[in-house]
């Protein structure tokens, strides 16, 4: 067990010891807190209640935007650099499993987006200290927002496993959380058995009930289930060496 | 439970056992029914072509896939059973030399002490003790991606001497390396053996047969071979190898020495401007014929420059042993150092 951490931590040291990380939390902060001001300007204008209970849909529905922009690029080098560099190969000869492998790579990825998240609380903050509202919707949306990041990192994690290429890795990623985007965008496509099926998988509408301040035990389900697949995934992925060879 | 089987090893000296192992990928056979074992202290080198199955053997020894068939047992542990408590033992040094690049030597090799189980304290001791071992001070504090191409291999051997393993497995250190490096490495392999076993592999000959105890030959996935490297000259070698530099009348001397006792053929080498010339004589096998040439040629009142015997280099007993012909046969040359 102490392995995962160490390799936590040396995926951490690696990830803010290079500009990269700092360039795309930036980048995460501008365009979360740019979003954050345009949504409430456009609620408090549109609407005539209170701000608070309309805002956080918009504003969430807008951070999964970025979160799907910027989470393929932290996942991508996990373990497309190590097969690149061939240090892959050597960790399997190290006396560590290759569950641990996967969970040290994984733990540090989320930490790195909970990292991202936090200062995206700073608006809430101060729009809090204006004027106080509920904490609860707000702290659904967040988990849920929680959640989605740590399913895209699963799902980047896989796919940095297939290839040592980072582009590929981000781009295959991309190519996959999308698809789970669009899956129910056209009902006409699918006849409705399928479509009810469809929507029992996408990502993206199971996040929708977390932005309205709704946490549903089948949400939590398919978001753990999800994370946990892709995750297994992976540890196949590492394991396809024993019938696959190292390159 | 394989408590019994651990301790008999042990006594017995056995570091590695392999027994009929076998490794497949999909329908590719990398190796097949290979079986061999590896006493303390010794060093034994893997030698074979490109796609022998060198580095899948290795692989296998250090932990980085079971083999298909068959079982192996790495400093008494079985690697299918117990893969953790054997790759503990083990050193590795892949034929990819590989680091991260953005570490430095000192901070890397304590994360792999620290990987192969060592607490904090004593992986920061190992990080010294195997940077010492491989004059790797100088760059302590460098970034392993601004190393010379030596001093990252240094880096690899480093790192698999970090934890102290019984068993080091070492594929192509040399590779890669000007000259004088590699004559560096060799040191450094040779001062590594003491109480541990090693496995190296080459495709450079000459390295194998300066540094091994045994030799084990691999031609596609096959054993072909396992011996000292003085026993598989001997094996092989159907015949004996005499170079004599003579100064006198060549087509005289030549048949001269064709005639004698035990010569089974001749070659005129090469003549100097002054009349002498160098004949490489192939012999019957375990038949000296130095003292009767010398005997004889001094009799004969010519001028006897040179005469030794030729051992048959490893390269040439490799060739042999691949073709599964004998290189008494192929008689190019022979009277220089067949080394390269």
């Amino acid at each position: 067990m102490s392995r995962v951490w160490i390799i936590c931590g040396r995926e951490l040291r690696t990830t803010f010891g290079s500009p990269v990380a700092y360039i795309l939390m930036a980048v995460y902060l501008l365009l979360g807190g740019y979003f954050f001001y345009s949504d409430l300007v456009f609620v408090l204008l549109m609407s005539s209640f209170t701000p608070v209970s309309g805002l956080w849909q918009w504003v969430f529905l807008d951070l999964r935007l970025v979160t799907l922009l910027i989470v393929p690029l932290i996942t991508m080098r996990l373990f497309a650099e190590e097969k690149k560099l061939g240090t892959l190969e050597l960790l399997w000869t190290y006396p560590v499993r290759d569950a641990e492998i996967v969970a040290g790579k994984f733990l540090a990825a989320v930490a790195v987006f909970i990292v991202m998240l936090a200062p995206t609380t700073i608006p809430c903050a101060m729009l809090y200290a204006y004027d106080p509202f509920p904490l609860g919707p707000l702290l659904a949306a967040y988990l849920g927002l929680v959640l989605l990041g740590i399913g895209f990192i699963a799902c980047g994690l896989l796919v940095s496993s297939l290839t040592e290429n980072q582009v590929v890795s981000a781009m295959v990623t991309y190519g996959i959380l999308v698809f789970f985007w669009f899956l129910t965008w056209n009902e006409e496509a699918a006849n409705q058995a399928v479509l009810r099926v469809l929507l029992g998988l996408s990502l993206f509408d199971r996040f929708f009930n977390f932005t309205r301040g709704v946490i549903d035990t089948m949400d939590l389900t398919f978001f753990a289930f999800f994370i946990a697949f892709f995750l297994f995934l992976t540890w196949q992925s590492l394991a396809s060496r024993k019938w696959r060879g190292v390159p | 439970m394989h408590q019994p089987i651990h301790s008999r090893i042990i006594q017995s000296g056995i570091m590695i056992s392999l027994s009929g192992v076998t490794k497949r990928f999909g329908s590719f056979t990398a190796i097949e029914d290979i079986s061999f074992e590896v006493a303390t202290g010794e060093i034994v080198g893997l030698l074979g072509p490109n796609g022998a199955g060198k580095s899948t053997t290795m692989r296998i020894l250090a932990g980085v896939f079971p083999p298909t068939a068959g079982s192996a047992l790495v400093g008494g542990h079985d690697i299918v059973t117990d893969p953790l408590a054997a790759r503990a033992t083990v050193g590795y040094f892949p034929e990819r030399v590989s680091a991260y690049q953005d570490m430095t030597v000192e901070s890397y090799l304590r994360y792999v002490g620290r990987m192969k189980g060592l607490n904090r304290r004593a992986a920061a001791e190992q990080a010294g003790v195997a940077m010492d071992s491989c004059a790797l001070g100088a760059v302590a504090s460098r970034l392993i991606g601004s190393l010379s191409k030596g001093f990252r291999q240094r880096v690899g051997i480093a790192q698999a001497l970090t934890g102290q393993p019984r068993v080091l497995i070492l594929d192509e250190p040399t590779a890669g390396l000007d000259p004088e490096q590699v004559a560096e490495m060799r040191e450094l392999v040779r001062g590594l053996h003491r109480d541990r076993s090693v496995v190296l592999s080459s495709h450079i000959l000459h390295e194998v047969e300066n540094t091994c105890d045994r030799v084990i030959i691999l031609d596609r996935g096959r054993i072909i071979a396992v011996d000292t490297p003085v026993n598989l000259n001997r094996r092989v070698q159907r015949a004996g190898r005499v170079v004599v530099e003579v100064n006198g009348p060549v087509e005289a001397v030549r048949q001269h020495l064709a005639g004698l006792a035990g010569v089974a053929s001749i070659e005129t080498q090469q003549r100097s401007t002054d009349g002498a010339a160098a004949f490489i004589i192939m012999t019957d096998r375990d038949r000296d014929v130095r003292e009767d040439i010398a005997r004889s040629v001094a009799a004969k009142g010519w001028g006897l420059r040179e005469l030794r015997s030729v051992a048959f280099s490893l390269e040439e007993i490799f060739l042999a042993l691949v073709h599964h012909q004998p290189p008494a046969h192929s008689q190019r040359d022979a009277a220089g150092s067949a080394h390269r």
